[in-house]
């Protein structure tokens, strides 16, 4: 299992996978919004989507989970 | 019959302002045309290029009286706003409610990368002075390479009104220039592994700090600099608006309707200052050039600052964050993160890069203060 961390302190902006969904490493899986940009997550690993633990238009902190993969 | 049409339609020639128009005054319509056609077509700047543009298009018609001292409509709205230091400082009130202070207080050590860029304003007025300028005008030139408008617009009106207009378009023009003059010199200055390094994430920033900082550093830095205390005491109010979180009526007025408001007149009465007399001078070159040289040199210095205190520190600092020292908000940030993305792109410096640039903000304010003190 590999969690997705927030790399910085922003707002989700478009989660662009859903539970279930087979990932790449580096795939897009989540655009976060700080300062009026855009910065996209990259999927730290292979495998599938198991658990996704923010909603679009939620603030996060840096370090908060995002996500989790079974890899 | 005849003779009296004809005299009446004389008299109407006169009257109109047709006859009075002058060649210089038609350079200056088009340079306000271009403004128009940044601001509207390339959304270059608009909330202050579009009153500057129509500012400086209708101070350039004759018979109008609007810049007539005493009298005219754009006069008041300069003197009363401007001149008498009060639209700068409001609009530093609103800077402030919409200032998060928390990354700068999470990583004090990079507030030394918003002091150093001040070299280059610094650099840059003693070039200009050397090269023969005044030092009221020098100060108001190198003041530019802080990338900071409202700061800019506050030393010219006190020290060199007639530069006014031009020093503020500078200002604007590099600030919105940031993501062209900025990466070309922080890729140069950089090496791709010191691009790629990540930052050690600051500590947590607790709500009590954030509501102590502005007036501590409201009692420290006025006391530091004096001079600064118009625009620092407006910043710092704002921000305790915001931190303080029992005046949200007041923070969202500061940061919303008030500096609406004054950006109204800010932007017609900098336009209005540029007439064609005062504008169309071989010195706004180089007001221009001097400038651009001092923004660039201040990108560089902060980049130095960095690198220099890499050489003493364990936890390593990203050097482009350096060049988030200018006080373009959040813009120079912006480009930090977009440099640091090219070399690893799950490198996120963002946050990081908004301490050294809000420090950048206070530096500005600093200098602008020594500034006053030093050529008044």
């Amino acid at each position: 299992m590999e969690k997705l961390l927030a790399p910085m302190a922003g707002n989700i902006w478009k989660i662009e996978c859903k539970e279930g969904d087979s990932v790449n490493v580096d795939d897009v899986l989540i655009i976060m919004e700080a300062m009026k940009m855009e910065a996209e997550v990259y999927s730290p690993a292979t495998g599938v989507i198991a658990k996704i633990t923010v909603k679009e238009g939620q603030d996060v902190e840096e370090g908060q989970a995002l996500l989790e993969i079974d890899s | 019959m005849g003779p009296d049409l004809l005299q009446s339609l004389k008299g109407v020639a006169e009257f109109s302002g047709f006859a009075s128009v002058t060649w210089q005054m038609g350079v200056m319509w088009m340079l306000a045309f271009l403004f128009f056609y940044l601001a509207i077509a390339k959304k270059f700047e608009p909330l202050l290029l579009l009153p500057i543009a129509f500012g400086m298009m209708v101070a350039n018609l004759p018979h109008t009286g609007l810049m007539e001292p005493g009298l005219g409509l754009l006069w008041r709205f300069y003197e009363y706003g401007i001149k008498s230091e009060v639209i700068p400082p409001l609009i530093f009130l609103g800077l402030g409610a919409l200032t998060d202070f928390g990354p700068m207080l999470s990583q004090p050590r990079l507030i030394f990368l918003g002091a150093g860029a001040q070299v280059g304003v610094f650099l840059t007025f003693i070039g200009a002075s050397l090269m023969g300028v005044n030092l009221q005008e020098a100060a108001t030139i190198g003041i530019i390479g802080g990338a900071d408008g409202p700061t800019t617009i506050f030393l010219a009106a006190k020290l060199a009104p007639h530069l006014l207009g031009t020093v503020a378009v500078a200002a604007y023009s590099y600030m919105a220039l940031v993501p062209l003059i900025q990466p070309p010199i922080m890729r140069l200055m950089t090496t791709e592994d010191e691009r790629k390094i990540r930052m050690k994430p600051g500590r947590k920033v607790h709500q009590l700090e954030k509501i102590i900082f502005p007036i501590a550093a409201g009692l420290i830095l006025i006391l530091l600099v004096p001079a600064s205390a118009p625009l620092m005491a407006m910043f710092m109010l704002g921000n305790l608006f915001r931190e303080s979180k029992v005046v949200e009526r007041l923070k969202a007025a500061s940061q919303n309707e008030l500096m609406n408001i004054v950006t109204i007149f800010l932007g017609i009465s900098v336009g209005a200052t540029m007439s064609a007399e005062n504008f169309l001078q071989p010195k706004v070159i180089f007001v221009f050039f001097l400038g651009l040289a001092a923004f660039s040199v201040s990108t560089a210095s902060g980049i130095i600052i960095a690198k220099c205190m890499n050489l003493f520190s364990k936890d390593k600092i990203n050097p482009l964050l350096g060049a988030a020292g200018v006080s373009a908000v959040p813009m120079a940030a912006r480009v930090v993160h977009k440099v640091g993305a090219e070399a690893d792109k799950r490198n996120y410096l963002l946050m990081y890069a908004m301490g050294p640039n809000i420090a950048g903000v206070l530096g500005t304010l600093i200098a602008a203060g020594v500034f006053v003190t030093l050529c008044k």
